[in-house]
């Protein structure tokens, strides 16, 4: 990636950055919620390898320190908790996967980056305020708490409109990660990416439920 | 002969060089080296192998950002586009205006086979008002050709890359012949529904067209059809069509094919072409012009090898700008040849597109099925108001058909996003029945409509702007009519009224047309800008797509279209390219050229 390309991204993304007014310090003794990201780091190149096996932390660095990653981690699986069908959203790698969104040097990621380590500060402060505890030491029930207060755009009091706007990105992104894997795509009943030497079509029964047949 | 280095390209002699590798490229070496000419294909891309390059089966969890789109990969990372997308490094385009309304969008690749490698793979047939518009409601272009002079290549081309779909007969949507379309694949659950509740409000719904094989190409009838009297080239592609696959009904036809069941230039045309001895490949070579002689005929090509960056120059005694529509504007203008008219760069189209898509509780909670099918158009709806339009009932026109869809595709990182507007916001085990619950039942459609070649749409050399290589770049003119978007404000009424009968719920209401219109290009259905015509003064070629000024240079891509029907463009654009190549090969015979 050439620098003027890098520039560009950058100017679209700074373009997009939502204002982030949560007025707080970080709750981890004033530790940053994620390392830098390089100004100058290179994407994956308009002509990446695509038969290898890419992993989170290959094409670029991850950055978010490892308190930010236990909250991060302690938020995915209240949003995607396991249940009778499958894990919780952790488990199958979601949080490398958020880091690895949050520190890509593309114009959308960079976008998001500020929301979600704004996020996590605002999470992690809001429980010490709350609870006097992290995030991660809360019971499922003080998590809850937290979290009935952000879940509903509509329903959210106002003060809590940056933290909502942060919730729906991070609610967004642990869906995105946990769905596009095995177990999540089987969960969600995707039945297909299985070779046939023919197509059959849908079921009776689907048919059926969609007053066709 | 083979691909070969640049260096080795200087010392031969060919035939017909032609510029660029994809769906015009492709067609017209293919016929061209089938029928015994020698010819030089050069390609600005690199040397690209389906076989061992697509990511066949691979789920999104194992690419970067789970396959979301980015700069560098817009249409996802397991899209099979190289180096290209909206911006390809170093070699930019300008638009003349600052209005993103009056901007221009330009898809490229750089790769062999260009686009062909991850386009949709739809494949409609212009009808026989699409050839004479003009005659038709008095704007536009009228080809200089009717339908009957194209058919027998719709037929050639529909035979030779594989496309299914049904004869349905109706109005201006042409049937082709028995024996030529392979069998429709079975509609989804949403197809039957959209179908269903569709009639309700008059738009009809058909089986879709598109250039995937539903069954093995029958390779025992088809090479004789295509290649009569020519024994050599029936039993090379008897060999060919039996290295293709039939479709396995998995992978999305976006990342190219590696068991060659779709049409890409790459899998279908070039391996045969090859298999002539008669084709010769040199990938990475960016022409920059054509040549001339002193006779005033084209010469040959000169180009920059991208490897090296050394000008290299080859000549031939015909040379076919292929290299889509807009690069071979840009070749012509960057050579100052072919354009006594002033048309070259003038009444370039894009295709009008707009859409609405929504939820449907209909499609709720369905019983589990693989709906991957053959990822696409398994049905859609042609135009249908053909009467109400000509009596000037709508107040645009012409006409666009409907792609629509819903189904249950391999999840990426949209998927259980944004549910707010119908769960209010959900989280832990209740947001995992919600995901379940809405997964399948989204259901989208999408206009695909004819834009009117008009003054203010035109490309030209930017006056200061060039790329890494020196050239000069295009630069864009572009503005919608009232016709374009009558007809995008047109598409998104109806889609709602669809949706409403379906009962289905919007995130949001139709929109004015200038806002439901997508920017121009975005579509990557551009063409014109060399058009085709019968009178010198006012277009570039003939209806073979050769220059009026220079008798042996031939434009066979997108350049050549006057209009710009609403089915997409590929199909006609190879049907025209075989056309030109017949043209060719009977002028070389006659010694004219």
């Amino acid at each position: 990636m050439d620098r003027r390309t890098t520039l560009k991204w950058m100017f679209t993304a700074a373009a997009t950055v939502p204002s982030l007014r949560f007025g707080i310090t970080s709750a981890w003794a004033g530790e940053a919620a994620a390392r830098d990201v390089a100004a100058d780091q290179a994407g994956y190149g308009t002509d990446p390898d695509l038969m290898k096996e890419w992993k989170s932390g290959g094409p670029w660095p991850l950055t978010l320190t490892e308190n930010a990653r236990a909250t991060a981690k302690a938020l995915c699986d209240l949003i995607i908790p396991a249940d009778d069908v499958s894990p919780a959203a952790s488990s199958v790698g979601v949080v490398d996967f958020i880091d690895e969104w949050i520190s890509a040097p593309y114009p959308q990621q960079r976008g998001d980056r500020p929301v979600v380590l704004n996020g996590l500060l605002w999470i992690e402060a809001e429980s010490q305020k709350r609870f006097g505890q992290s995030f991660p030491a809360l019971s499922e029930a003080q998590r809850a708490q937290i979290a009935d207060d952000l879940c509903s755009p509509a329903k959210a009091k106002p003060e809590f409109a940056d933290a909502v706007k942060f919730f729906s990105k991070f609610r967004d992104l642990t869906a995105g990660g946990f769905y596009t894997t095995p177990v999540g795509m089987n969960d969600i009943g995707y039945r297909g990416n299985v070779p046939l030497t023919s197509f059959e079509g849908p079921p009776l029964e689907a048919l059926k439920k969609a007053g066709l047949a | 002969m083979s691909f070969i280095q640049s260096t080795q390209a200087d010392k031969n002699t060919y035939d017909v060089i032609v510029v660029g590798s994809g769906a015009a490229g492709g067609q017209t070496a293919y016929t061209l080296a089938m029928e015994g000419a020698r010819v030089l294909m050069l390609e600005a891309g690199r040397k690209y192998e389906p076989a061992s390059e697509t990511p066949m089966m691979q789920v999104n969890s194992q690419a970067p950002l789970r396959g979301a789109g980015t700069p560098e990969k817009p249409f996802g990372f397991w899209d099979a586009t190289i180096d290209g997308g909206w911006d390809v490094p170093g070699e930019p385009y300008t638009s003349a205006s600052e209005d993103p309304e009056r901007q221009f969008r330009w898809w490229r690749a750089r790769m062999l086979g260009g686009r062909t490698n991850h386009w949709g793979r739809i494949s409609l047939r212009n009808g026989p008002y699409d050839f004479k518009p003009h005659t038709r409601d008095g704007l536009g272009f009228d080809w200089p050709m009717n339908y009957q002079d194209l058919a027998p290549y719709y037929d050639k081309v529909e035979m030779l890359i594989g496309v299914y779909g049904e004869n349905d007969g109706l109005e201006n949507t042409p049937n082709s012949p028995a024996g030529v379309l392979l069998p429709a694949p079975k509609p989804l659950v949403s197809d039957l529904l959209f179908k269903k509740h569709a009639a309700k409000v008059g738009v009809p719904t058909i089986a879709g067209h598109r250039a995937v094989l539903t069954t093995r190409l029958d390779h025992k009838r088809l090479p004789a059809l295509l290649h009569p009297g020519n024994t050599k080239a029936q039993k090379i592609l008897a060999a060919d069509m039996q290295k293709r696959s039939a479709c396995i009904f998995a992978t999305p036809c976006g990342r190219g094919c590696s068991i060659r069941a779709n049409y890409q230039s790459t899998t279908v045309h070039l391996p045969p072409a090859l298999d002539t001895g008669n084709l010769d490949i040199v990938t990475d070579a960016m022409v920059r012009a054509v040549t001339k002689r002193a006779d005033g005929k084209a010469e040959g090509v000169v180009y920059i090898d991208r490897k090296t960056g050394t000008e290299h120059r080859v000549r031939a005694r015909i040379v076919v700008l292929a290299a889509s529509a807009l690069e071979s504007v840009r070749i012509l203008l960057n050579s100052g040849v072919a354009n006594s008219s002033g048309k070259v760069g003038k009444y370039i189209m894009d295709t009008v597109g707009a859409g609405l898509s929504g939820q449907v509780p209909l499609l709720e909670n369905m019983p589990l099925h693989n709906e991957d099918g053959v990822d696409g158009l398994h049905m859609y709806t042609p135009w249908w108001l053909y009467k109400e339009q000509l009596a000037g009932k709508l107040g645009f026109a012409r006409g666009y058909h409907i792609e629509f869809g819903g189904g249950r595709d391999m999840p990426g990182m949209g998927i259980a996003s944004g549910l707010e507007w119908l769960n209010g916001g959900t989280y832990g085990k209740k947001f995992k029945e919600d995901a379940r619950r809405y997964y399948g039942s989204f259901f989208y459609m999408t206009g695909r409509g004819e834009m009117i070649p008009n003054e203010d749409c035109y490309a030209e050399l930017d006056p200061t702007v060039k790329d890494k290589f020196g050239i000069p770049v295009l630069r864009f003119h572009w503005k919608w009519s009232q016709h374009e978007l009558g007809q995008a404000a047109h598409m998104e009424k109806t889609f709602a009224d669809i949706l409403d009968v379906m009962g289905g719920r919007y995130a949001r209401k139709p929109q004015a047309g200038n806002k439901a219109i997508k920017q121009g290009g975005v579509i990557i259905h551009e063409v014109g800008g060399a058009i085709m015509g019968t009178d010198p003064k006012k277009s570039v070629t003939n209806s073979f797509g050769q220059c009026w000024d220079m008798k042996n240079l031939f434009i066979t891509d997108g350049a050549t279209l006057c209009s710009n029907a609403d089915k997409n463009p590929t199909l006609t654009i190879m049907a025209l390219a075989w056309r030109s190549a017949d043209h060719m090969l009977s002028l070389m015979k006659k010694k004219e050229l």
